[in-house]
């Protein structure tokens, strides 16, 4: 099944050994974007190059590895990025999320509390949480440099004013140990307290933009908010209609075309293994 | 049961399935070879070792048929095969003054040392449909080179070189003080230097490189270009080896360059010159050199201390989205699922739609903020 023509987990020592310095620089400064020099990888920008790349660097043989796109694990892209991993470097992969030792993930971070010695590794399309507001590289970078993150509040601010809301509802900005506002990929904003002081390793790619960040095991990740409008996670009005659970983030599928919908567990693996447990 | 996106693995395989049959396209039809490609799609090769930067005609053609003739699918095909190659060190600068000239004009000059020809062009060809002219498989004898082509013949001067003999154009910086910057080894950082905005340009793609070079002509960062020469021919590539300590050939490469002139500069110190804006391509590709030699000039405008007024002079702008391998990846990546961040929009457009309609309906009491 291994590829002969290609090394471990494609990427040449080199270059691995140019992401773990990059992975390395990005645990220091937790929230800080590091470059690096992103490779051509055999899969498009936009599919998760990024996530490839960080995962080709710090897998090994004995690592178990899951892949989600949107919380699932079988999706097109999950299942196409665990089969190039399961034939580059030839190691097991798995869906249930207790059991891996990496997990990349788009969109999603599992249900399943993570736990010490897991890497979560993010795809990551924008790393830069002020590029909205300031298009220009060389601005964003002064303004992370002087700590200059009145934009983030102000466009904050506006949402307030104009919806009643803040109206960011995914990507939402979070500032890290204190010091780096960063952009935590477009997960909804529900799963951004499960950043926080997460015993896990959490490891962000961004292969087209060339930047690696990294939030360390425990430490302090805060969603932006205002004290009069604290941050808030959606909720679902229905539990999952497949397991029942509840206090998850939910898919909305729709049934026929004439209203007809239901809402179930993005997370794939923690419903079947609900629905597994309810059998039982 | 509707919830039934399980399967991926097998769907992923089925498409593999079709898409292979769709390239092949009716059997009854004889199968494209890669030396057809490489013979008689020529350009289309050149333009995928360009944008794909690696030199390598075979491949690229591979790349072309792999790619159904989607060309940026065949730069990209060309370039993750690239990332993969080890690098054994820098060459000697080619050296254009030297090539084996299979095309070079001039549209400063009416006449000039070497003169001009015109090489295979489409220049001055009627563009009418001529279907037995390139099926019938006749060919019309080629005339002779009126010149004698032979390797000893006098190195044809570059027009700028002309120029630069009476100081009327800008000198080029020979050389740098440092290794040549390559950006598939480095990240890019801006404000970047020239040689690695030039590397940015020459896998730029084309398309984009020649809306931008074009803007420039309509006014925006307009830089009064001329031609000054194009040549395309084969140049020699050169390896240093220090254990041997001379440079070995390693052989040939087809080589477009563009060099235009553009108007000048001058101040107090300095008396008026023309500047320079530089093209260089793989292969046969003046409408990419000559766009590439127009975007460089318009991407100088702060190093000649001129005013920035227009997208093509805006490095960050030119440089971050002149790749059409990165352009593509990312516009079509909203074909993957966006379901959950989907999910979370439906979420709090419902949510605002029903706190209208509830303000709506009287309850006028209700802040807007609540």
């Amino acid at each position: 099944m291994t590829a002969p023509a290609y090394n471990f987990a494609y990427l040449d020592e080199q270059t691995k050994r140019m992401i773990r310095r990059a992975i390395l620089k990005a645990v220091a400064i937790p929230g800080y974007q590091v470059s690096f020099a992103s490779r051509e990888m055999p899969m498009p920008y936009g599919w998760g190059t990024g996530g490839v790349q960080v995962t080709a660097a710090v897998i090994g043989p004995d690592d178990v590895l899951k892949v989600i796109d949107q919380g699932a694990d079988d999706t097109t892209n999950a299942v196409s990025i665990r089969a190039f991993f399961a034939k580059v470097a030839d190691v097991a992969t798995t869906t249930r999320t207790e059991e891996a030792t990496i997990i990349q993930t788009r969109h999603r971070i599992p249900e399943a509390p993570l736990h010490e010695g897991q890497i979560l590794v993010y795809q990551v399309p924008i790393p830069e949480p002020l590029r909205f507001l300031e298009p220009r590289e060389t601005e964003t970078r002064t303004l992370h440099a002087l700590e200059e993150y009145g934009l983030v509040h102000v466009k904050l601010y506006e949402d307030i004013a104009r919806h009643g809301h803040i109206a960011t509802t995914y990507a939402y900005p979070v500032m890290v140990e204190g010091r780096y506002v960063m952009d935590p990929s477009p997960i909804p904003k529900f799963d951004n307290p499960k950043m926080d002081h997460s015993p896990a390793l959490q490891l962000f790619g961004a292969g087209r933009e060339k930047r690696i960040y990294a939030i360390p095991p425990y430490a302090q990740v805060v969603s932006l908010d205002f004290e009069d409008h604290p941050f808030e996670v959606q909720t679902f009005a229905d539990p999952c209609a497949l397991c029942g659970a509840t206090g998850v983030y939910l898919d909305e599928v729709i049934l026929d075309d004439r209203g007809g919908r239901m809402f179930v567990c993005s997370d794939t693996d923690y419903c079947e293994g609900r629905r597994g447990e309810a059998e039982a | 049961m509707y919830v039934a996106v399980k399967g991926g693995e097998a769907a992923i395989e089925n498409a593999h399935r079709l898409l292979a049959e769709k390239r092949r396209g009716d059997p009854a039809v004889p199968e494209l070879t890669t030396e057809q490609i490489a013979e008689q799609l020529s350009l289309a090769v050149a333009r995928v070792m360009a944008e794909g930067s690696l030199y390598d005609p075979d491949l690229a053609a591979l790349a072309v048929k792999q790619a159904r003739g989607d060309l940026i699918e065949a730069i990209f095909l060309v370039r993750a095969y690239r990332a993969t190659l080890p690098r054994f060190g820098n060459t000697l600068p080619i050296d254009t003054a030297t090539m084996a000239i299979e095309r070079r004009i001039s549209a400063t000059f009416k006449d000039l040392p070497g003169g001009q020809l015109l090489g295979p062009t489409f220049d001055y060809t009627h563009r009418l449909l001529e279907p037995g002219a390139v099926t019938d498989g006749t060919r019309q004898p080629v005339a002779e080179a009126p010149v004698d082509a032979d390797a000893d013949a006098e190195p044809i001067p570059r027009v700028t070189d002309l120029l630069g003999r009476d100081g009327l154009i800008e000198p080029e910086v020979d050389g740098l003080d440092r290794p040549v910057g390559d950006l598939t080894r480095e990240p890019l950082s801006f404000p970047a230097d020239r040689d690695l905005r030039l590397q940015a340009l020459a896998r730029g793609d084309e398309g984009f490189l020649l809306a931008l070079g074009y803007s420039t002509q309509r006014g925006y960062a307009r830089s009064h270009p001329f031609a000054g020469e194009i040549r395309m021919g084969e140049v020699e590539v050169e390896l240093d080896v220090p254990e041997l300590g001379f440079a070995v050939s390693l052989g040939r490469i087809t080589v477009t360059e563009c060099q235009m002139v553009n108007q000048f500069k001058g101040n107090a110190e300095q008396p008026p010159q023309f500047t320079r804006g530089y093209g260089l391509a793989f292969g046969h590709a003046e409408r990419k050199a000559m766009a590439m030699a127009l975007c460089d000039r318009a991407l100088r405008a702060r190093e000649l201390g001129e005013e920035l007024t227009a997208p093509a002079q805006d490095e960050e702008f030119v440089i971050s989205h002149s790749d059409n391998v990165q352009a593509t990846g990312f516009v079509e990546h909203l074909k993957l699922p966006h379901y959950v961040d989907f999910q979370a929009e439906l979420g709090l457009i419902r949510q605002l739609r029903a706190e209208h309609e509830a303000r709506e309906a009287g309850d006028g009491t209700r802040e807007a903020a609540e």
